[in-house]
């Protein structure tokens, strides 16, 4: 086991065993839908408390047993799932609220175990909340993993618990930590957690291979497997090494590796080789997702503050209110509130007939979350010359939005097409902060795909549209449709695409808004607009001062 | 649970080291705010602050921590004769806590048991003199931010409910650490916090390897460790007392607060409280300093932890508040 396994699957095998050899590593993040290969490694993980997005924060974390309560007449606390639970299964772990999912990691943060969340995230921008990623040491994505990839468990159960009882006199390389530091630093890791698992994922690879002491493989192991989903970017050494070293971006195959170390106790392997033994044990897809800019941060759907409705959406905890007509009782809550004054009412009122005494004070309306923010989807032609400019302005109007955003509960999200394709610039957000990252520096130049854009702004919409979100779209562009869905060019069949993907979003019902930044309006664009079921606006010469003014009077319509 | 991570032992992160020293020394500043990436080390440091707090004089088993036994209310039971020494009050508000374990509520074990009309005191109580801290404050539901913002501008906590009528003071210094890229916090609620300060990890590799050390000693070698940062601990917390005592005799000249008003006019600072927690400020830096007069060397100290969170957002301006403050600082105190 000094190098790691091929697979996802084994690998994710792999860190579920090193998670029971020492539980402070927290857990398992698994991105992958329900399946066979899914189904093997929940098992292999073994018996643990189910939790589904849908528990209350009551069930979990305990609270007034009421029934109890009245019989004993004393204070009896019901104690929640959370207590004696020995490992935990999140399943849809994506749809956990951000604050359930912040006041777990605080309660695993006081009490650590074994946790396997399961994201069923498909999109970009969809994941668990990061309050809880954060915790857990380990990922994994089962993407494209077939039944030919069932793992099998990495180690028996005598196994781990041998290695757990190892654990504490396991020895490591002098320069072990210095190392760990310098990949994270390399690899461009903020959080300090991350070198504090690589080090303790060492120690416990070291258990399970019932070695003494921790060598070079099992370090570079542990940092591939604790580090290399963290990484925001790849890793290169400052200057050239002058020996033969391989270059970072040419992993060599792991079997090279070098082992000449492997024995010692100081490892003292020198940067460059432990970077390539790093680089070469981390999945292929890392490497890429880190080449675009790793944009796999969970954002959550609930960054901002939810309307809390009466009528639809998740259920909260109940609060005292009034019964108004719109708001909806709820008996257990009020008859809870009630409970402890009932001994008191009684003697205050001996002849009252009634069997329970309740008050309007005690009345506990139901409440349920309801997003009922607005998503604002900025659709911008990046394409030709004055791509630079138009990109720079919408970039200004999205950021001057969401400066406004707290008190509007707005989100913004920004596509921007050019060449053949569209792309997602910025999942929807309200974070300022986060938005001034991502638009940093965005390319321009080449064809004008304006169908892939329309298609993807719809899909977005729609996206939104199933998190209860209500979007519009902004098109920001200056010309006509030069490139078809297809990435081919041709006037003619571009011109019919994005007619098409217009109908598309006329047919969803889905607000938009064309804003024609041209030095002279084209009737193409206008008649565009027509088919969208969109509002028109000529801005030659647009600032970000008047698309966000456009775009607001576009949302307030 | 294991004692809070040594206050001494964190790396670097001056500023945010620097920021809880000086709410520590005078905490009518009001208390901090430390923003960041998760893994930073945020709470790590605000729960270390309990260990450089010195102690305060109460009233035994007073539920508000009372100084004096006239102070104490009525309300409550079993009031000790004798006032001690107790820790200042570090008090944890979590993520999801009622509203009726914030403010207190009825006594429900008496009222069943003895069908009598008590008041259980909840955290609010129990932060009064001390600190209350909130993980995650961009997280918080918004009803109980209103009511900690009703509560922090009276002082006092007040519950009404079917007969049970209860007052009492409650005088808390907020302190808060998230992360602002999963939510926004509200503006009244920012004014809220003395000072803030940002965080980011280490980019200096030998703090990188020094932050993984430490962390790895404190888990693994828990008794060595603390003993001998505890004595670090002690040396801060004696030149907090110190430093306390200078603060008396540290008063503000007219040139000092002409700077300080020129300062918060320039950068469009709401109201007086940023001129009032910078003075406050640059006055604790100066005491922790042992320097007899306050002067602009302090100012220029405190001036981005006083102020950045009080300015109207530029969201065109690329350079983060912090830098705006640095620029007008830097031409107001050229």
């Amino acid at each position: 086991m000094s190098t790691l396994p091929e697979t996802e699957a084994d690998r994710a095998a792999l860190a579920i065993a090193l998670v029971q050899v020492d539980a402070s590593l927290g857990g398992l993040h698994l991105r992958a839908r329900s399946g066979p290969v899914r189904d093997s490694l929940v098992d292999i993980f073994g018996p643990a408390l189910r939790l589904g997005p849908g528990a209350s924060e009551d069930q979990i974390f305990g609270g007034l047993d009421v029934t109890e309560t009245l019989a004993k007449g004393r204070t009896v606390e019901r104690a929640g799932l959370l207590e004696g639970a020995r490992a935990m299964v999140l399943t849809s772990a994506e749809r956990l609220r951000p604050h359930l999912a912040a006041r777990l990691s605080q309660a695993l943060g006081a009490t650590p175990l074994p946790v396997l969340a399961l994201d069923e995230g498909i999109e970009e921008g969809e994941g668990i909340a990061p309050a809880l990623s954060e915790r857990l040491a380990f990922y994994a994505d089962l993407d494209g993993l077939g039944l030919a990839d069932i793992p099998g468990a990495a180690a028996d159960e005598d196994d781990i618990i041998a290695a757990r009882n190892a654990l504490p006199r396991i020895a490591l390389p002098e320069d072990a930590i210095a190392q760990i530091a310098t990949m994270t630093v390399l690899m461009g890791i903020s959080s300090a957690r991350a070198g504090h698992y690589a080090l303790r994922a060492a120690r416990a690879l070291a258990a399970l291979d019932g070695a003494q002491a921790a060598d070079a493989d099992h370090l570079a192991a542990a940092i591939a497997l604790t580090c290399g989903h963290r990484a925001t970017q790849i890793p290169q050494m400052e200057e050239p090494p002058e020996e033969e070293a391989p270059p970072p971006d040419t992993p060599e195959e792991p079997e090279e590796a070098p082992d000449e170390a492997a024995s010692q106790q100081e490892s003292d392997i020198p940067e460059e080789l432990l970077l390539a033994a790093v680089m070469a044990q981390l999945p292929k897809d890392i490497l890429s997702r880190m080449a675009q800019g790793n944009t796999r941060r969970a954002s959550g759907s609930g960054a901002g503050a939810k309307r809390k409705g009466g009528a639809r959406g998740r259920p909260l905890p109940a609060r005292p209110g009034r019964l108004d007509g719109r708001t909806r009782l709820d008996l257990v809550a009020t008859l809870r509130a009630a409970a402890p004054w009932q001994t008191m009412r009684r003697k205050a009122m001996p002849d009252a007939p009634a069997p329970i005494h309740v008050r309007p004070s005690d009345i506990h309306t139901k409440r349920y979350e309801d997003s009922a923010e607005r998503l604002l989807i900025f659709t911008v032609d990046a394409s030709g010359s004055a791509a630079m400019a138009r990109l720079g302005e919408a970039k200004g109007a999205v950021e001057l939005l969401l400066a406004e955003a707290y008190a509007r509960r707005d989100h913004v999200a920004l596509i921007a097409f050019r060449g053949a394709g569209a792309d997602l610039m910025l999942p929807p957000t309200r974070s300022l902060v986060q938005t001034k990252r991502r638009l940093a520096g965005l390319p321009g130049g080449g064809g004008t795909p304006l169908a892939s854009g329309l298609m993807a702004a719809e899909d977005l919409a729609e996206q939104a549209r199933g998190r209860g979100m209500t979007p519009t779209i902004a098109l920001i562009t200056d010309g006509r449709a030069n490139i078809g869905l297809d990435g081919q060019p041709g006037r003619a069949q571009a011109g019919a695409d994005a007619t098409k993907a217009a109908r598309r979003i006329m047919a969803a019902g889905t607000a938009a808004l064309v804003i024609d930044a041209g030095n002279r309006p084209t009737a193409e664009l206008a008649t565009l607009s027509t088919a969208m079921g969109a509002q028109y606006l000529a801005l030659p010469r647009a600032d970000a001062q008047r698309l966000s003014r456009a775009a607001r009077a576009a949302l307030d319509a | 649970m294991k004692q809070p991570f040594p206050f001494s032992a964190i790396v670097g992160q001056d500023e945010m080291k620097q920021a809880v020293i000086l709410t520590a020394i005078d905490p009518s500043i009001g208390g901090v705010l430390v923003f960041g990436d998760r893994g930073t080390g945020k709470s790590t440091a605000v729960r270390a602050l309990a260990a450089l707090l010195p102690p305060i004089i109460a009233v035994e088993n007073c539920p508000i921590n009372a100084e004096r036994h006239a102070d104490c209310p009525d309300w409550a039971e079993n009031v000790g004769k004798v006032t001690h020494e107790i820790p200042t009050p570090v008090v944890d508000l979590p993520l999801g806590a009622t509203e009726d374990r914030v403010t207190g509520a009825l006594d429900i074990e008496k009222a069943l048991t003895q069908g009598q009309k008590a008041f259980q005191p909840g955290l609010l109580a129990k932060a009064n003199r001390g600190y209350l801290y909130i993980d995650e404050v961009n997280l918080l539901e918004d009803h109980i931010v209103d009511l900690l913002l009703d509560v922090a501008q009276s002082g006092e906590n007040v519950v009404e409910r079917d007969g049970l009528s209860i007052r009492h003071a409650a005088r808390f210094v907020l302190v808060g650490s998230g992360n602002p890229e999963e939510g926004e916090l509200r503006p009244q609620l920012l004014d809220r916090f003395g000072l803030s300060v940002d965080v980011a990890s280490p980019t200096d590799i030998e703090e990188r390897i020094e932050v993984i050390r430490r962390r790895d000693a404190y888990e693994n070698d828990n008794s060595a460790f603390m003993l001998r940062w505890q004595a670090e601990d002690a040396a801060i917390r004696d030149r907090i007392i110190g430093a306390r005592a200078a603060l008396k005799k540290l008063s503000a000249t007219d040139a000092v607060l002409r700077d300080i008003s020129q300062l918060c006019l320039t950068l469009g600072a709401d109201g007086l409280r940023g001129e009032l927690t910078l003075l406050k400020a640059a006055r604790a830096f100066a005491a922790y300093r042992d320097d007899t007069a306050l002067a602009r060397v302090h100012m220029r100290a405190v001036a981005a932890m006083a102020l950045r969170h009080r300015l109207r957002r530029d969201p065109l301006d690329e350079a983060g508040t912090g830098t705006r403050v640095m620029r007008v600082v830097e031409e107001v105190l050229a």
